[in-house]
């Protein structure tokens, strides 16, 4: 559901970057248009058809419909579970930044620092980092310490990659030009450098606040007082499948959501080099 | 602080060679030592294969690569690092995506930190004589190849440098558009009065726009011939083609490059 919504979502706004290629599309089929909503509303719909038919007790699946209000009826428990989880992916993600984009900055200008460190970044990155949480729990005690830490520890590795790849993937000729006006290597980094990248740089961080998610929620499965993770363990064990449909479906819209954020942000900061095409 | 001057800069080459290091030990020689005066405000064409040293040539010219030997100096200042005097067109307009078409001419303004909105009318009026009025606030995605290399020149003349460096600048262009650049480059360049170093492998451009043409070739790269080419202006595309002096010119050139095996007569 969520990947459908995100495609959708760069189409709209690929559209309305040019206006003489949308009004010829908005013309087009709305079939086409709809496709993503329309396949989605029939997929619930069977759903919810099927359930009754099949028998199934509403302990094994629940209905969309009966998830829906159990959502609507939870959501100060549901908000007061989210926004835990919220602050650990957040601040796990922020935290991945701060430390991810330095990396990436002292990798590029220093070919001794890449040589060095690369090869440590890559083998640590074969370590599932889901592995970690059982003994972050063992170091960091039940609290958001632990989920914060594999929440950055998951998101800094694709912050780190993409942007030395945003870096590295310049044009060598933008460096020649801007340098032929004067440049030194300060205003080289801000006037091209950093606005080349930054669509890398972008795509590096949308990868990671969904890798955050997982990484919060997870660290609540180990251990943890609160959170949507340690909420969703609690109506498992009370058989309350509505209620872990309903966590599951909280926890999609957390990702959704910074997702969008983070879309939203790049869209004011970039301009897309496609949307004229 | 007062603009440069609108009349070309005189540059001076003496002795200048130019060493590429490789990893094994045959370095080579892309340039060797060249001598060369060039008259404020003409306008040079340097023609030659790829491989001659012509872009070499300009990059030391631009100051972004150092020179192994010699020296270079443009109205008296010796260049090691880019000159204010100088504006590069390359051969592709690298136009920063991002950025509006009038941004981009600006680019130069901010780099160098002048004032912006003192050269905003300036830019305005460059994209006006380039045929682009009212471009100003579009992307460079939006434009056609020829329309984007209009702006690339636009922002190299932004500063109305003495001397403009162009690297195989139509290179890149069809046929028809190619026609267009060279005539507008041409009214551009009587208007304005700089010095061109206009670097090319195309011998009718090189012979069509120059006052003067040097051949280049390569392995080491030598001026084999510094050719005056004294056609009356503005040149006219069908008559100057069909001038017989014009067909004088890019015979000797062809010549040349015949003798040195780079084309094989037919």
């Amino acid at each position: 559901m969520a990947s459908t919504d995100v495609i959708g979502a760069g189409q709209a706004q690929k559209k309305q970057g040019n206006n003489m290629s949308s009004k010829k599309k908005s013309r087009g089929p709305w079939l086409e248009r709809y496709s993503a909503l329309i396949l989605a509303v029939v997929l619930l719909g069977a759903w919810q058809i099927l359930v009754p038919l099949s028998g199934l007790s509403e302990f094994v699946l629940p209905t969309p419909l009966a998830i829906a209000t159990r959502i609507v009826n939870e959501l100060p428990l549901l908000a007061t579970h989210g926004y835990v989880t919220l602050f650990e992916v957040v601040v796990g993600f922020a935290m991945g930044v701060l430390v991810g984009i330095p990396l990436a900055l002292s990798i590029f200008y220093s070919r001794a620092f890449e040589r060095a460190i690369y090869p440590i970044l890559v083998a640590l990155q074969t370590v599932p980092k889901v592995a970690l949480a059982p003994l972050l729990v063992l170091y960091l005690g039940y609290g958001w310490a632990p989920k914060i830490t594999l929440a950055f520890l998951i998101s800094f590795f694709p912050i780190v990659i993409s942007t030395v790849v945003g870096l590295q993937s310049l044009d060598k000729n933008l460096v020649n030009l801007v340098r032929s006006m004067g440049a030194g290597e300060w205003q080289t980094f801000f006037k091209v450098r950093l606005p080349a990248a930054l669509p890398n740089i972008f795509g590096g961080f949308k990868v990671a606040v969904s890798l955050a998610v997982i990484g919060a929620v997870i660290g609540e499965y180990v251990a943890a007082e609160r959170g949507l993770g340690y909420l969703q363990l609690q109506a498992n064990s009370q058989f309350d499948t509505t209620l872990n449909f309903a966590t599951v479906v909280a926890i999609s819209g957390l990702g959704v959501m910074l997702y969008f954020i983070i879309d939203t942000i790049e869209s004011r900061v970039t301009y897309k080099r496609d949307s004229a095409k | 602080m007062s603009a440069t001057t609108q009349t070309g800069a005189a540059v001076d080459i003496s002795r200048l060679s130019k060493i590429y290091k490789t990893r094994e030990d045959d370095d080579v020689l892309a340039l060797d030592k060249i001598d060369l005066r060039i008259e404020p405000g003409s306008f040079v064409a340097v023609v030659g294969p790829s491989g001659c040293g012509k872009s070499t040539l300009l990059s030391l010219l631009a100051g972004l690569t150092p020179a192994s030997t010699g020296s270079i100096s443009i109205d008296g200042d010796g260049v090691s690092r880019p000159h204010p005097k100088t504006g590069v067109v390359f051969q592709s307009d690298l136009l920063l995506y991002w950025r509006t078409v009038l941004d981009n001419i600006l680019l130069p303004i901010e780099i160098k930190k002048l004032d912006a909105a003192k050269y905003r009318q300036r830019a305005e009026e460059l994209l006006a004589q380039v045929g682009l009025e009212g471009f100003g606030n579009k992307y460079p995605s939006e434009l056609s190849g020829g329309m984007r290399q209009r702006v690339a020149i636009c922002r190299a003349l932004i500063q109305e440098p003495g001397l403009l460096l162009m690297d195989e600048p139509f290179g890149a262009l069809d046929a028809l558009t190619r026609e267009q650049m060279i005539m507008d480059l041409q009214s551009m360049w009587l208007r304005l009065g700089n010095t061109v170093l206009f670097i090319t492998h195309g011998i009718d451009e090189a012979v069509f726009l120059a006052d003067r043409v040097l051949v280049m070739s390569p392995r080491p790269g030598r001026v084999d011939l510094d050719l005056k080419i004294d056609l009356p202006r503005p040149r006219q595309w069908s008559k100057t083609h069909e001038d017989k002096d014009y067909h004088g010119y890019v015979r000797q050139i062809r010549a040349i490059f015949e003798a040195k095996g780079i084309l094989v007569a037919h």
